[in-house]
């Protein structure tokens, strides 16, 4: 499952923000420090979640934290599916 | 008004001919379509092409001095021409015209050079000294009008614009990869570079002499902000230490009077003067001072957009409404956008990473359809009374890094960019991680503006993996990066972030693909009164507190323009002037040209951009959602830098040359000619 996510988040960050070319992405990698994502991006990729794994991300949880990598995404979905499953 | 042309032989080689020059002066023909004028001798050749602005009828070039050993071709405007003349007819020298052209001759006659200093205008100049054999080419402090050169095998040959250069069979050049690098990072490549290897521009307030071979550049202006800097037109005046004790309505008294006679100076023409109206506080106090000074009739032109988010129309009719002007108006579209692009680009001669020349080449179309060549325009205020948000932006992030841990201090940045899409939806936090890179690099010259270039060169992930070595590899053998002026580490933190913003966006983009080239596209010459030196200088020597107060920018314009305008309007904020990027290339109607340059085959072709990445740039950008400021630029710079590769390197087609049609004065020098062609043989 979570390998899943890992798959579908890498590849919504290579397709929509590195056009294709994964080379310096790694599941670590700072998406701000990197410049891989601009203010938009991070909307973007915000849509994206909600959209695909039918959750919605508050404005206080907009943080890089929970957004910044591929990693700290899955982490943050995880919580967020778990809270959900949990409710 | 004008463009230029030469060529200069350095060794001994066939004089430059006639026809080469009909053929360079045609490419350049929108510049100057009422008369053309070639001067011939057996080491060199200039051109003009003419737009008739001031002497209608005694103008025509080439202009030589009283014993023919001067001869000048030339672009621009001197403004203060009438005060110069005096001071010259007072030394002794004789005119046979009325116009400005003259005056630069007979004031290199008698200092050299450094006539230069004296010039309060907007000009490319070429000046033949038959005596000593020299050339003397040299640029308008600013760089409001455009000189571009090259040297190959035993010649140099400039022009106003790139397209006449490249006539001369000799002239092979190419897409210079390191000069695109710059584009996507700086939105313009850095002076003297252009995106044609080879081929140079001689940068603003500079000048150049070619002569016995060897070629010299050297400036004579910069900006210049410490406060006690001599002035270039009064160099006895040194004001500050007064000024020091001077109340804030003594600085609007002695800024009023300058741009009022910065504004008056500028109206003078035998043609009728117009003035461009934005809806901004610039264009505004610019059009309310002409009124003032007694210009009974005015027409003003504007930009609307169907699009709402970048229109002001309503802006602009309030003002114009008030000021009583005879008011005309561009409608623009998308599709108006995507369709005029091609032919805005070949006018730009470099690839651009917005949209926002497309509109003003169809405003000079407008003017130029109501029968003006001049209009007035703003152009300045933002960057010499530090009007942007960018200076904004540098001042929090400095405010900011003194207490990094302050939340509210960083939430401040929250006030600026309503415009960049929904970047004030993000959350704060994120916010602070965008502008807090880089945040405590406080003593880094390029402290202001390295977030925009940072961010700018995210559109460089489309270079391919070759062009990307070559940038690389040219990288490697030089100094690539904005250069800094002796004293800048002394200048003030908001005048070093305005050195950056004039020397590279604003002489290199704004002035040059925003301004000169679509305006003279349609033989349209923009005046400024905010660039007249002796505002300029003023406002370089302006405490930092009376541009930037507090966030109010342009706070001195503000007080001015309270005297001459509503108060909506001077305390109105800045809004960009911005223009539609990816719904005017995808719509309804996409171009055909749009589809063939971003097809994989014409990409990869291409040789500068990976064909994998178009193609997925262009899948989301079709989809339509969701586009960022990154995949607009990269969208705008990868269109215009395939046409440009396109039009002016693959497929290059000169003009027809000059025909018997036009009218040409011809004066041959030529030793073969003589004696019957000595004096001015005019055809």
């Amino acid at each position: 499952m979570q390998m899943n996510h890992t798959k579908e988040i890498r590849d919504f960050v290579v397709t929509n923000f590195l056009f294709g070319d994964a080379s310096s992405l790694q599941d670590t990698t700072s998406f701000l420090e990197s410049g891989i994502v601009d203010s938009t991006g991070m909307l973007e990729l915000i849509m994206f979640l909600e959209q695909t794994y039918d959750i919605k991300i508050e404005p206080e949880e907009m943080l890089p934290e929970n957004l910044d990598s591929v990693n700290k995404v899955i982490q943050f979905l995880g919580r967020k599916q778990e809270k959900a499953a949990g409710a | 008004m004008c463009a230029i042309a030469g060529i200069l032989n350095f060794a001994e080689a066939p004089a430059p001919t006639e026809d080469a020059m009909r053929r360079m002066l045609a490419m350049v023909r929108h510049r100057g379509p009422d008369q053309f004028g070639i001067y011939l001798s057996d080491q060199v050749a200039l051109g003009n092409a003419r737009l008739s602005i001031i002497d209608l009828s005694g103008g025509q070039q080439p202009i030589t001095n009283e014993d023919e050993t001067l001869w000048i071709v030339f672009n621009g405007e001197i403004f203060n021409y009438i005060e110069l003349r005096a001071g010259l007819e007072a030394k002794g020298h004789r005119f046979s015209t009325h116009c400005d052209t003259e005056v630069i001759l007979h004031l290199y006659e008698e200092y050299g050079p450094e006539c230069l200093c004296q010039l309060n205008g907007q000009f490319a100049i070429a000046i033949w000294n038959e005596r000593d054999r020299s050339l003397f080419l040299a640029r308008d402090r600013v760089g409001v009008r455009p000189l571009f050169y090259t040297q190959t095998g035993s010649r140099l040959i400039f022009a106003s614009e790139i397209k006449s250069i490249l006539t001369a069979p000799q002239v092979k050049t190419d897409i210079d990869p390191l000069a695109i690098d710059q584009i996507f990072t700086y939105w313009s490549t850095l002076s003297p570079r252009t995106c044609f290897r080879g081929i140079v521009d001689v940068p603003p307030g500079h000048y150049l002499v070619a002569k016995e071979g060897q070629v010299t550049v050297k400036a004579f202006w910069k900006p210049e902000f410490s406060s006690d800097a001599p002035s270039a037109l009064t160099p006895s005046t040194n004001a500050i230490a007064s000024r020091k004790e001077r109340s804030l309505a003594d600085y609007v008294a002695e800024f009023h009077e300058l741009l009022k006679d910065a504004a008056r100076i500028r109206l003078r023409a035998d043609v009728p003067v117009g003035a461009y109206l934005s809806g901004g506080l610039d264009s505004s106090a610019i059009a309310a001072i002409v009124r003032k000074l007694g210009v009974s009739r005015l027409d003003t032109f504007s930009i609307a957009f169907n699009d709402q988010q970048f229109d002001e129309s309503i802006f602009q009719r309030e003002m114009a409404a008030y000021l009583g002007t005879d008011h005309h108006v561009v409608q623009v579209t998308h599709a108006d956008i995507g369709n005029a692009f091609p032919d805005v680009i070949w006018h730009t001669e470099v690839p651009v990473m917005r949209t926002a020349p497309v509109p003003m080449f169809l405003l000079s179309k407008l003017v130029h359809d109501h029968r003006f060549k001049v209009v007035l325009t703003g152009e300045g205020a933002d960057e010499f009374l530090a009007g942007y948000d960018i200076f904004k932006e540098a001042k929090i992030r400095r405010f900011w890094a003194r207490n990094p841990h302050s939340k509210w201090r960083q939430l401040l940045l929250k006030r600026l960019y309503p415009d960049i899409s929904n970047l004030k939806a993000t959350g704060a936090t994120y916010l602070a991680a965008f502008f807090g890179a880089g945040l405590k690099e406080t003593d880094a010259p390029g402290y202001s503006h390295a977030i925009r270039w940072r961010n700018n060169r995210r559109t460089c992930r489309f270079f391919s993996k070759d062009f990307g070595a070559a940038i690389t590899e040219q990288q490697s053998r030089g100094r690539v990066a904005p250069g800094y002026p002796d004293g800048f580490q002394n200048w003030g933190d908001l005048e070093k972030a305005q050195f950056l913003e004039i020397s590279i966006f604003f002489s290199q983009y704004l002035l040059a693909s925003q301004g000169d080239r679509v305006a003279m596209a349609h033989s349209v010459e923009g005046r400024y009164p905010f660039l007249d030196v002796r505002v300029v200088e003023f406002c370089n020597r302006l405490p930092a507190r009376l541009k930037l107060r507090g966030l109010t920018d342009k706070f001195l314009l503000r007080q001015l323009a309270s005297e001459y305008l509503p108060e909506k309007i001077w305390r109105r904020g800045k809004r960009p002037y911005r223009a539609p990027i990816h719904r005017s290339f995808f719509n309804e109607a996409t171009p055909d040209y749009v589809r063939d340059l971003l097809s994989e085959s014409s990409v990869t072709a291409s040789g500068i951009f990976n064909p994998v990445a178009v193609r997925q740039l262009g899948a989301k950008l079709e989809q339509g959602k969701m586009v960022g400021e990154t995949d607009d630029m990269a969208l705008v710079g990868i269109l215009s830098t395939l046409l440009v590769q396109r039009r002016f390197v693959s497929d290059f087609s000169p003009a027809n040359a000059l025909s018997d049609r036009d009218d040409v004065k011809v004066v041959s020098r030529c030793v073969a000619d003589q004696p019957a062609k000595r004096v001015g043989n005019v055809c």
